[in-house]
């Protein structure tokens, strides 16, 4: 694991580069190929209305990956992730356009913890609302 | 119906051998638009210290969800799939996963808990590699909705 931020260049309240990840319905699609979850609720909008959904969403799991980018753009070492967790507060909702949605995440230094680790609290929107609630990685630096 | 409470603690068998492949994910990559050299050159992982190359951290949970199927779809516990929506997922990790990995799951009932009508059900994931070393455990959280009052 080789991180390429230093765990003494850090303080609590160092804030991440923010950055913007766009879903649209092909990229649900292509997720879905890709993780094995076929829930048409990510693909069938006659289906997300059916059972009570604005429209089509976005699967949580993309979602949560697109958000630890944030801190592994930052880290550098994607392996340096030593623990994530998210709760699906919100979903993304993806209307069937070219833009799809915008899910907008920003982190910063929550605490500074033993063994060259710290917590980063992530903060992840889409349009305007929390789609994400808890969502803190800890990650090991150099 | 509230589900049965004696089933927590329950641990089903391990699951058959997952192994990663350097192409899977690199797919998996793709979907999720990270273009990270160290999920697709060899060379780039073994530049940070990993023998292969590395996955991104919830890439495991394609894995770990499908072997929570066995407790999802146990008859004896008798969830509602149906009604069920993803609340919280977590991820402890002793290494990152790579390409070559053969990654057994073994499932376990952490909790049971009904609100509002709702059925809470905490399964917890131990990911273990080919030699038997924890590699990491996987925390999700499903809740199956109240059926509407018909």
């Amino acid at each position: 694991m080789t991180a390429k931020i230093a765990y003494d260049d850090v303080e609590v309240g160092t804030e991440l580069p923010a950055a913007s990840f766009r879903a649209t319905r092909a990229a649900l699609v292509q997720y879905a190929g890709a993780s094995g979850d076929f829930n048409p609720i990510h693909w069938n909008e006659k289906f997300a209305k059916e059972v009570g959904l604005p429209d089509v969403i976005a699967h949580g799991m993309f979602t949560m990956a697109e958000a630890i980018r944030v801190v592994t753009d930052w880290a550098g070492d994607p392996g340096a992730v030593v623990e994530y967790g998210v709760r699906f507060t919100r979903p993304v909702v993806v209307p069937n356009d070219e833009q799809g949605a915008t899910i907008e995440v920003s982190g910063k230094v929550a605490a500074k913890l033993d063994d060259s680790t710290v917590r980063v609290d992530l903060v992840a929107t889409s349009s305007g609302q929390k789609v994400l609630g808890m969502s803190r990685a800890v990650v090991r630096l150099a | 119906m509230a589900l049965d409470q004696s089933f927590v603690g329950r641990s089903y068998p391990p699951t058959d051998p997952y192994e990663v492949g350097r192409e899977k994910i690199r797919e998996f990559s793709e979907a999720v638009g990270d273009a990270n050299p160290a999920y697709t050159d060899p060379e780039a992982a073994k530049a940070l210290g990993h023998p292969d190359v590395i996955a991104p951290p919830t890439f495991v949970f394609s894995i770990t969800f499908k072997a929570a199927g066995q407790v999802v779809q146990d008859p004896q516990l008798g969830l509602d799939y149906s009604r069920v929506v993803h609340g919280d997922q977590k991820f402890s990790y002793r290494r990152p996963v790579r390409a070559g990995d053969r990654l057994t799951v073994t499932s376990t009932i952490e909790a049971i808990k009904s609100l509002a009508g709702n059925d809470i059900l905490d399964i917890r994931g131990e990911v273990h590699d080919e030699a038997g070393e924890h590699v990491v455990t996987a925390w999700t959280k499903l809740v199956a909705r109240a059926a509407e009052e018909g």
